[in-house]
């Protein structure tokens, strides 16, 4: 099922900012979307009002092109786990998977023995056999979350909304459910939206991210994209470490402030003037410089391996900068060194230059 | 056996400091103020000889007058639960202009001097007082009667349904409610499936209290009850009558009756609510 915002705004009485301001979005069918971004940037508040759980202030939202209006239109048809998963406390957790049916008009709602048996194939597929007759609180996190999976999958719905699903897990569980909830998603054929503010949880899970910032969408594009061709400094600082170095572009060649580091050539159409160029920390090189006075003193110390990576920290002036070498390549040599930075994109007034 | 029955008085680990000091001081405390009044109350009506004593429980004034109290305080209970209920649920999740007045002024029946109360009932409820002069159009009379009894119980007995209920309210996750909303449930079936479950144990404690409040309530009920025996005559009242005509004896015999069967009635309701705790755990 396809869902598109179009020009969603919310407004908050006494805030000077909108939640969501303008935002638009199209989420074709069988897609698994991420929503990522900072604390406050608008991801729940716009995963709610796909839900229809707030008014907003004007802007549609469609559903297989037709519009959806209030919960009800939605019911049944978009699955929404929270948080925190709101599980019914007082219900064992086959009255909680099988609330969604219980509820449903007499006229609607399926056999008793139709349910229980819908109940149990659920159960199988969340892996928790024998679990029906216990209560919420005597679950695990990682339980809980898959009760609450199971519970918004019973009526059947084709989309998927998952709130911060993982939030509240240990790190193991949350790897191991990360890749399940993609197979899941795969196997079901569902439509999923995920809200992170865990930008590897997103990168790992998602084929689309969509990087959200003050009540806007800032970028949507696929992860690759996204690492190539960050839209803005603030895209290129939250999918990773990075590094900022301002500097000026005359005559076709990017000339760092920082005399550290090297000038270097910039793609052809980027104008003369101010610029930053932002750079991973495993991206940099560093070079033995070709004049020798350029020799100052950039001093690399060594700070452990993690993921394959040797870190280092550089010292350039009053900076301290992160340095990634692969394991296998040779020790760095720490002394008498320019950094080496064409690798880099540019950005001006924070967006990047085409 | 008597060891392990004496072992939470050793209690060692305990955050508190000075645990045995201030059991004893608790244990003291309790006995001096609760249990020692409690049992003059349990010793006090035989000494006139078994004989006397039960003649003065097959007083049928005595049986009407406690039939007149608990049963008013258990209905103005029960017609409290609704009410708190409603009151609990505006000040938890309406934010009406001056909810905070009336947060303050829930409480008050508990702060006014009962016979203020009283007073007030009365003459708003008289035959001639505002409501009761409309009421009597409609030819409903709540002044010295039963009605008027249960009237008086509820103001009383109000404050403890809604500050029973209101912070279970306050603290029910929205979520809940949200997510039986996205699965389809209308909103009745969110009330009686999600809400009344977890409300439930504190609206049990809130009848149990008000009920409580209500048997023991004298000053508001007095005078708007007329106080006829055998009609509707509180048992409180009795009590000061009896004592009134130098009969301690019979005073105290429905002392112990009004006793013994309001902890009875409240180690039931405190049954009712520790089987329904569980629905009330978080998840």
């Amino acid at each position: 099922m396809s869902i598109e915002v179009c020009n969603l705004v919310r407004l908050v009485p006494g805030a000077r900012q909108p939640l969501l301001d303008n935002v638009s979005l199209k989420v074709p069918d069988g897609a698994f979307v991420a929503l990522v971004g900072p604390s406050g940037a608008g991801k729940t508040t716009l995963l709610r009002a796909i839900a229809g759980l707030d008014n907003c202030s004007s802007g549609s939202i469609l559903l297989d092109d037709s519009p959806m209006t209030s919960v009800k239109d939605r019911a049944g048809r978009m699955g929404f786990v929270f948080q925190n998963y709101a599980l019914f406390p007082h219900m064992t957790v086959a009255r909680n998977i099988a609330f969604g049916l219980d509820v449903q008009p007499r006229a609607e709602r399926p056999a008793r023995a139709q349910i229980a048996q819908r109940v149990e194939e659920l159960l199988e597929l969340m892996q928790l056999q024998g679990m029906g007759g216990k209560h919420p609180a005597k679950l695990s996190g990682g339980q809980r979350q898959r009760v609450a999976l199971a519970r918004a999958l019973a009526t059947g719905p084709r989309v998927l909304l998952l709130d911060e699903p993982f939030g509240a897990l240990d790190p193991i569980v949350r790897r191991s459910i990360r890749t399940w909830l993609r197979e899941l998603h795969d196997t079901l054929g569902l439509t999923t939206i995920l809200v992170t503010h865990d930008q590897e949880e997103a990168l790992e899970v998602a084929d689309r991210i969509v990087v959200m910032q003050s009540g806007r969408i800032v970028q949507d594009a696929s992860p690759m994209d996204l690492d190539e061709q960050p839209a803005t400094e603030f895209v290129m600082e939250f999918l990773g470490e990075a590094v900022s170095f301002p500097g000026e572009v005359r005559h076709g060649r990017m000339i760092p402030d920082d005399a550290l580091v090297l000038p270097f050539a910039v793609p052809e159409g980027v104008t003369d003037g101010p610029a930053v160029a932002m750079i991973r920390p495993y991206e940099m090189n560093i070079q033995k410089p070709a004049s020798e006075q350029d020799v100052l003193s950039i001093y690399a110390a060594p700070r452990g391996t993690r993921n394959g990576y040797r870190h280092y920290t550089l010292q350039l002036g009053e900076r301290v900068v992160p340095f990634y070498r692969p394991v296998d390549e040779a020790d760095v040599q720490v002394q008498g060194v320019a950094l080496d930075i064409s690798r880099s994109r540019l950005f001006r007034q924070g967006l990047l230059c085409a | 056996m008597t060891l392990s029955r004496l072992a939470f008085f050793r209690a060692g680990g305990s955050a508190l400091p000075g645990y045995r000091l201030s059991l004893t001081l608790t244990l003291a405390w309790t006995g001096f103020f609760i249990i020692l009044p409690l049992s003059t109350l349990l010793v006090y009506p035989w000494q006139g000889g078994t004989g006397s004593m039960l003649s003065a429980l097959h007083d049928s004034r005595m049986l009407a007058a406690l039939w007149t109290s608990f049963s008013c305080a258990a209905i103005a209970a029960a017609c409290n639960i609704p009410c708190g209920l409603l009151l609990a649920w505006a000040l938890a999740r309406g934010n009406l202009p001056g909810h905070r007045l009336a947060d303050a002024l829930i409480d008050l029946p508990l702060a006014l001097p009962t016979a203020v109360s009283g007073i007030t009932l009365a003459t708003l409820y008289g035959p001639h007082g505002w409501l009761g002069s409309l009421l009597a159009v409609f030819g409903v009379s709540v002044s010295y009667n039963k009605a008027g009894i249960v009237l008086a119980l509820m103001f009383v007995g109000l404050p403890f349904v809604v500050r029973a209920v209101e912070p279970v309210l306050r603290n029910l996750p929205q979520e809940l409610e949200e997510a039986a909303h996205l699965l389809g449930a209308r909103p009745w079936q969110i009330f009686v499936r999600i809400i009344a479950a977890p409300v439930l144990p504190a609206l049990i404690t809130g009848f149990g209290l008000a009920f409580a409040r209500g048997i023991g309530e004298y000053g508001s009920v007095i005078f708007i009850a007329g106080n006829q025996p055998f009609k509707s005559e509180i048992a409180p009242l009795l009590i000061v009558v009896r004592l009134q005509e130098f009969d301690y004896p019979g005073a105290t015999a429905i002392a112990l009756v009004l006793l013994c069967v309001s902890l009875l009635s409240l180690a039931l309701i405190g049954g009712v609510r520790r089987r329904f705790a569980v629905w009330s755990e978080p998840a």
